[in-house]
């Protein structure tokens, strides 16, 4: 060792290159390229690529068959005054928020049941995620025909009860069909959010909640003080992953409503499908995802932060 | 738990039942029965019935014969005495369907392959080979998850296009990799995290490569991890629709549920016994592999987030 420190540079060098080690440590940023290389050409060519491909498709006037000129904020100009966009907006955040919202509640309140002692406790969690992995188009079906117009079993079932006396037009009225369609995201997305908040409720220690209870804590203030803070960070990115999904669904909408009745149920991602892949007009298509990125990205600083406060919380510095 | 003053600790061990295998039991005996019933097993069974209900007026629909399907008032709506599998025979001899099936799984199967290699490759070097940047890689591959396929659909149709590969399967099995990438990388990654250095350690010792540790010691050592990533690829490639509905045109090239929605409504009228069975039939694939590895499955979902 001593020896090493006192050679002279040049020989120590020498030294080093010499050993497998050093080889190894030489080559291990060409094999991370080469292991690295399939999954980056993926999301380079699939991803990254048409990302900037779309913003650059925004600003220019392309059509199905057509190729289009660079012209400029043409087409977010012509959005601007558009009533049917700003419609679609309104929807889409109304939709988001809704459904969100519900989403969280209502699962948060199913974890928190399945968390209990439960006979069969794993055949129902089982059960739960059911409708999460149909996929969503083939239970949107299903929802078609029990919100059928003249055979929906609600409407019969409501008309033998004596609560109402017509069927209600659900998918063809423009208030029932949002109506609808947000009660069908939601039942897709509670699962998600239940089981997911149920593994982060496991993770509580039990004796906290015993340690309250014998100070004389109530159910809620439990709830409150222990369960809530400790289950905060996986509740920030269930929500981000449930915001960010529901304000970019498209199937759903589409097998349902395709944005009707009136574009009442019209989402920016079903309009952006219409204009773009039934209309032709690329550009304007692309004007209007482009438009949802902002969105998105502020859900992302959320998720982030909720991150950021999570390695806080378990006391842990960077990495 | 550690700053708990010791007298409630040994307060605690003193309550506390004989030993528990299962932590869920908790202080649940403090509730009554009767209290448990409304508070507890109601809410959870009306919850389940929603959650359930469409499965089973999916599968009522599918064997009803059509006479019951639209008389509600002669026949109850809830219950069928003759079943009838004319609708799947329709199905599955007069149509597509077996096709679209056979697209779907040959989709599916292939871009999760795809998929699955790409990521242990890129998992295996985030986590172990630690080459410059990884962690930017990491986090990179993290935010394409978050890339939603409704905002790529319009330019990748383009790109699609102009690589020739339009209205054919493989335009899928090359774009879906996209959204199946991140996900099982992210959920490979923490798998290896959980397989020790040391035996690594010993076979760059003994002379091995990296390939080889990565073929002979660590894949092995992850099969449920794969088993997961798997799963949940799949899953979401028989899900995926924006695409499919975009990039496929001929009838016989689609996937079940783009073909669903489309070819089995004609004009105004509807063949809902067909399209429940299609639904049912399409759904059921999936309910199958998930009731084999719910275990999996879940642990990938909440495992994927917890990371």
């Amino acid at each position: 060792m001593a020896d090493l420190v006192l050679a002279p540079r040049r020989a120590r060098r020498e030294i080093r290159e010499a050993t497998t080690w050093d080889q190894l440590k030489h080559n291990r940023n060409w094999l991370g390229f080469w292991f690295m290389l399939p999954a980056m050409g993926f999301l380079i060519l699939f991803l990254a690529y048409p990302l900037g491909l779309g913003v650059w498709l925004s600003f220019t006037d392309t059509k199905i068959g057509q190729p289009g000129e660079f012209i400029d904020i043409g087409n977010y100009q012509w959005l601007w005054d558009d009533d049917v966009f700003w419609l679609s907006v309104f929807n889409t955040m109304l939709y988001t928020v809704v459904a969100s919202a519900i989403k969280f509640a209502v699962g948060l309140y199913l974890a928190l049941l399945l968390n209990e002692n439960l006979p069969f406790k794993a055949m129902l969690r089982a059960l739960v995620l059911i409708p999460f992995i149909v996929p969503t188009v083939l239970s949107a079906i299903a929802f078609w025909w029990i919100f059928d117009a003249q055979f929906s079993i609600i409407s019969w079932s409501l008309k033998h009860l004596g609560l109402i006396t017509h069927n209600i037009n659900f998918l063809g009225d423009t208030t029932w069909a949002r109506i609808c369609v947000i009660f069908a995201n939601i039942w897709r997305g509670v699962p998600f959010v239940a089981i997911t908040l149920l593994a982060g409720l496991q993770t509580v220690q039990p004796s906290l909640y015993e340690a309250a209870t014998l100070d004389g804590a109530s159910s809620w203030q439990r709830f409150r003080y222990i369960t809530y803070p400790l289950l905060t960070p996986i509740i920030a990115v269930v929500m981000t992953f449930s915001v960010l999904f529901t304000f970019t669904d498209f199937q759903l909408i589409w097998a349902m409503t395709r944005g009707g009745p009136v574009n009442a149920t019209q989402l920016m991602a079903t309009l952006s499908y219409q204009r773009a892949i039934i209309g032709g007009q690329l550009g304007e298509g692309a004007a209007i995802s482009t438009a949802m990125i902002p969105f998105l990205l502020a859900a992302i600083m959320i998720s982030w932060f909720g991150l950021q406060r999570r390695k806080w919380q378990q006391g842990e510095n960077n990495d | 738990m550690t700053d708990l003053p010791a007298s409630k600790v040994d307060l605690k061990s003193v309550l506390s039942r004989p030993a528990r295998v299962d932590n869920s039991e908790g202080m649940s005996y403090l509730q009554s029965t009767p209290r448990r019933l409304v508070t507890v097993y109601l809410p959870l069974s009306i919850i389940l019935i929603i959650l359930l209900f469409p499965f089973y007026w999916m599968g009522l629909t599918a064997v009803k014969p059509d006479e019951q399907l639209l008389d509600m008032e002669t026949y109850s709506p809830f219950w069928t005495w003759s079943p009838t599998f004319k609708h799947f025979h329709k199905l599955l001899f007069e149509s597509y369907y077996p096709h679209w099936l056979w697209n779907t799984m040959y989709v599916a199967v292939g871009s999760t392959l795809l998929s699955i290699i790409a990521s242990v490759l890129a998992a295996y070097a985030i986590v172990r080979l630690r080459y410059k940047g990884a962690n930017l890689v990491g986090g990179l591959i993290f935010l394409a998850y978050l890339v939603p396929p409704s905002i790529l659909f319009i330019p990748l149709a383009t790109v699609v296009f102009q690589y020739g590969l339009f209205d054919s399967p493989l335009a899928l099995i090359l774009t879906y990799p996209t959204i199946l990438i991140p996900f099982s990388t992210w959920l490979l990654m923490g798998y290896f995290k959980t397989i020790p250095f040391e035996l690594e350690e010993c076979a760059l010792i003994d002379g091995a490569s990296r390939w080889q540790i990565l073929i002979r010691i660590v894949l092995p050592l992850s099969v449920p991890g794969l088993i997961s990533a798997f799963i949940f690829c799949f899953t979401l490639c028989w899900n995926e629709f924006i695409y499919a509905l975009t990039f496929l045109q001929s009838t016989q090239n689609k996937t079940v549920p783009v073909a669903i929605v489309n070819e089995f409504v004609d004009g105004d009228v509807y063949h809902w016994g067909s399209l429940m069975a299609g639904a049912l039939a399409g759904s059921l694939p999936l309910v199958i592999l998930y009731a084999f590895f719910v275990e999996h499955y879940v642990s990938a979902m909440t495992g994927a987030v917890k990371e």
